[in-house]
């Protein structure tokens, strides 16, 4: 594990936070010790909120937990909806899940996989890209975007749109929808809905194939720059299917090294808590996951899109992996792990989403009208997973007699990321920072290197945290509110 | 699709300066936001964005509106509540959580102690509760956003639908008061 994480006497350092982390969706800060030579020596990036969720799920009936879980996370909702009710299914005791209510998941699942990609590549990152690391903080955004490539922003706001739509129509509301249920869907899809998404598709997907091409080419401009910037050897991990394909929907997990050599391959994910131990740490609210037989120290790994390209053997669609065999070639066949590589992988995902959202809908079971499955006995706990736009996760369940949440244990892709993204941005700190004036530009670019990541901080808030001090909430008028202290036991409310 | 209403020429002058943030919330209702889709175009002739998601300015400076997303559920929530209160003419509570709570507010049920050492002791592989000086102090309980500062306009949902978030810009755009008529006043 890298040198940088921890110093032993850190009130001998200067500290230089970047609070807010910005164009990242929810809280989290970095914090840098630097000397007086401005050499780094301690790097990381918190993430500073807490939600709780896996706690006051407990006592809801199990049936209510594929809508609520999804509150998670307004921008993978669909992930935690998914992944909830594909643990529902077995704890409800479903028998088969009927084909159309499957394929009506899928298509929900890879329209949220396409709009959440576009907003991260458009709306959040592609200012670094196409303006620069330096440029105008107060243009560095997609309205900057918009002014200057206005034709390239547009086409990005309408692939999240399509994706949005596609949402819209599986699950009857683009953000927190309710179309899956334990045992299948709860709503088919009407031939003029399929209709009005098919005469779109070939549009979306000329516009992904595009947008892959222009990250190349832009990388192409310096690429020891862009394949370095960022880079962390790390183990990857993804869910594939039978045949070691790409699938974001269901699958086994798959694990490889650094150089690309697997080392589990098609385990049930219901042994998640098997394979995968958790640490904490104290400065930090997102747990530290590892692979147990690797330990915490070199058992790390990467999920998301640039794990995901390089775990499967391919993608199931033309387009996309002629782009990832591509990819591949150019690196020699040796698995790549620049951060600034994943916005190539995220795009090519977004181009396999958008082919994939059309044979779905070429698929005639799509309009079908049977949408629930068989019941046999009901069972107690079930592990659902599913690959999120940002990497695996993981749904844990236990309920009572009385069908009622009793245990839930929660890994968000995010979380799943958490050292990856620590020691990248130790690696950038270590060669773009050390030794120089820190200026605002610098300083973006370790955001820069946090946002190829595309971290969700907002779901990985779920866990609690503690209060360190004490605090005190007043109203406008300076009447005391609200109290909390270090030891809870004290805590008043007033 | 309606237009953004006869915007008079004072308007297209000055535009208008908004800043957003989401407290403790799920991003759900800066999503509904963006559903605005290729109409962020036509409002970006409109307004300037201060601190919000999507641009680089960390702290919200002085601004006609004023948008908050999510609950207040620890000191840096207080803490940037009140500066957008301080900064912005107008501040608005959209979506469930600013309005009430919400579902981050279920966990005003249990106790926190108890969840802390069950959340990091009791999953994993177990560890202590994190408490480094960085991370915010939490309270206890969890707040709709107007039991801490003064609040203009509510719009409720989870999160409140694309087009009421765009009535309530194209009303303040223009200088009207917000009206929302019942379909756009939402409560899922
Ligand atoms: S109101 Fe709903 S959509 Fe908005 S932040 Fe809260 S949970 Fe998310």
């Amino acid at each position: 594990m890298s040198s940088l994480e921890t110093v032993a006497v850190p009130q001998k350092y200067r500290r230089i936070s970047i609070d807010p982390v910005t164009r990242v969706e929810g809280h989290g800060k970095v914090t840098i010790l630097l000397d007086d030579d401005n050499q780094v020596h301690q790097v990381r990036l918190h993430i500073v909120e807490f939600r709780g969720f896996e706690i006051f799920i407990e006592g809801r009936p199990y049936w209510e937990v594929p809508v609520t879980v999804q509150r998670l996370c307004g921008i993978c909702p669909v992930s935690h909806h998914l992944a909830a009710v594909k643990a529902m299914d077995i704890i409800a005791g479903a028998k088969a899940i009927p084909p159309t209510a499957e394929k009506l998941r899928r298509l929900m699942h890879y329209g949220q996989i396409l709009q959440s990609h576009a907003l991260h590549f458009f709306h959040l990152s592609s200012p670094d890209l196409l303006l620069g690391f330096d440029s105008d903080v107060t243009k560095r955004n997609i309205i900057g975007v918009v002014a200057e490539h206005p034709e390239l922003a547009r086409q990005g706001v309408l692939l999240r749109k399509f994706g949005q739509e596609v949402i819209r129509h599986t699950s009857g509301k683009r953000i927190h929808g309710t179309g899956a249920i334990p045992g299948g869907m709860n709503k088919a899809l009407t031939i003029s809905e399929r209709d009005e998404m098919r005469c779109e598709v070939d549009q979306v997907i000329a516009w992904a194939r595009k947008a892959v091409q222009l990250t190349k080419k832009l990388f192409a401009t310096n690429p020891e720059f862009y394949d370095r910037f960022g880079m962390v050897d790390s183990n990857m991990m993804s869910i594939v299917d039978d045949e070691g394909r790409l699938d974001l929907y269901h699958g086994g997990l798959r694990v490889k090294n650094a150089e690309g050599r697997i080392l589990l391959d098609h385990v049930d994910y219901a042994t998640y808590d098997q394979v995968i131990g958790e640490e904490v740490k104290p400065w930090t609210y997102m747990k530290f996951p590892y692979l147990c037989s690797l330990g915490p120290e070199k058992g790390w790994y990467k999920v998301g899109p640039l794990a995901r390209v390089q775990t499967a053997d391919r993608l199931s669609t033309p387009f996309a992996e002629e782009e990832r065999h591509e990819m591949m070639q150019a690196s020699n066949g040796r698995p790549v792990h620049g951060a600034l590589q994943y916005h190539v992988a995220r795009l090519i995902e977004l181009l396999h989403a958008a082919e994939v959202i059309r044979d779905l809908l070429d698929d005639p079971d799509i309009t079908g009208t049977d949408l629930l499955a068989d019941f046999g006995p009901r069972r107690r706990e079930a592990v659902g997973a599913i690959e999120a736009p940002r990497g695996t996760l993981f749904h844990h369940y236990r309920v009572d007699e009385e069908g009622l949440v009793d245990y839930c244990n929660l890994i968000v892709s995010t979380t799943n990321n958490n050292q990856a993204m620590n020691e990248a941005v130790r690696h950038v700190a270590r060669h773009h920072l050390s030794g120089r004036t820190i200026t605002e530009g610098l300083l973006n670019r370790i955001e820069v290197a946090i946002r190829a990541y595309d971290p969700c901080l907002s779901c990985a808030t779920h866990a609690l945290g503690q209060m360190p001090l004490e605090v005190e909430l007043r109203d406008p008028d300076g009447a005391l509110v609200h109290k909390v202290r270090k030891d809870s036991d004290a805590v008043s409310c007033g | 699709m309606n237009a953004i209403a006869d915007v008079d020429t004072r308007s297209a002058v000055r535009k208008l300066r908004v800043a957003t943030t989401s407290l403790g919330g799920c991003c759900g209702c800066h999503m509904s936001f963006l559903d605005i889709d290729e109409r962020i175009i036509q409002l970006a002739e409109h307004v300037d964005f201060d601190r919000c998601p999507l641009t680089d300015l960390k702290h919200c400076g002085p601004c006609d509106i004023g948008i908050i997303e999510g609950a207040v559920c620890n000191a840096e929530n207080v803490h940037v509540l009140r500066e957008f209160r301080r900064n912005c003419k107008v501040l608005v509570a959209l979506g469930a959580c600013a309005v009430t709570g919400g579902l981050p507010a279920l966990r005003n049920r249990v106790d926190l102690d108890d969840c802390l050492t069950r959340v990091y002791a009791g999953r994993g592989n177990g560890g202590a509760v994190p408490n480094d000086p960085e991370l915010p102090l939490l309270l206890d309980s969890v707040f709709p956003i107007n039991e801490v500062v003064r609040v203009d306009y509510f719009v409720p949902g989870c999160p409140p639908p694309e087009q009421a978030i765009w009535k309530l810009l194209s009303d303040l755009i223009v200088g009207h008061m917000l009206r929302l008529e019942d379909k756009l006043i939402r409560f899922d």
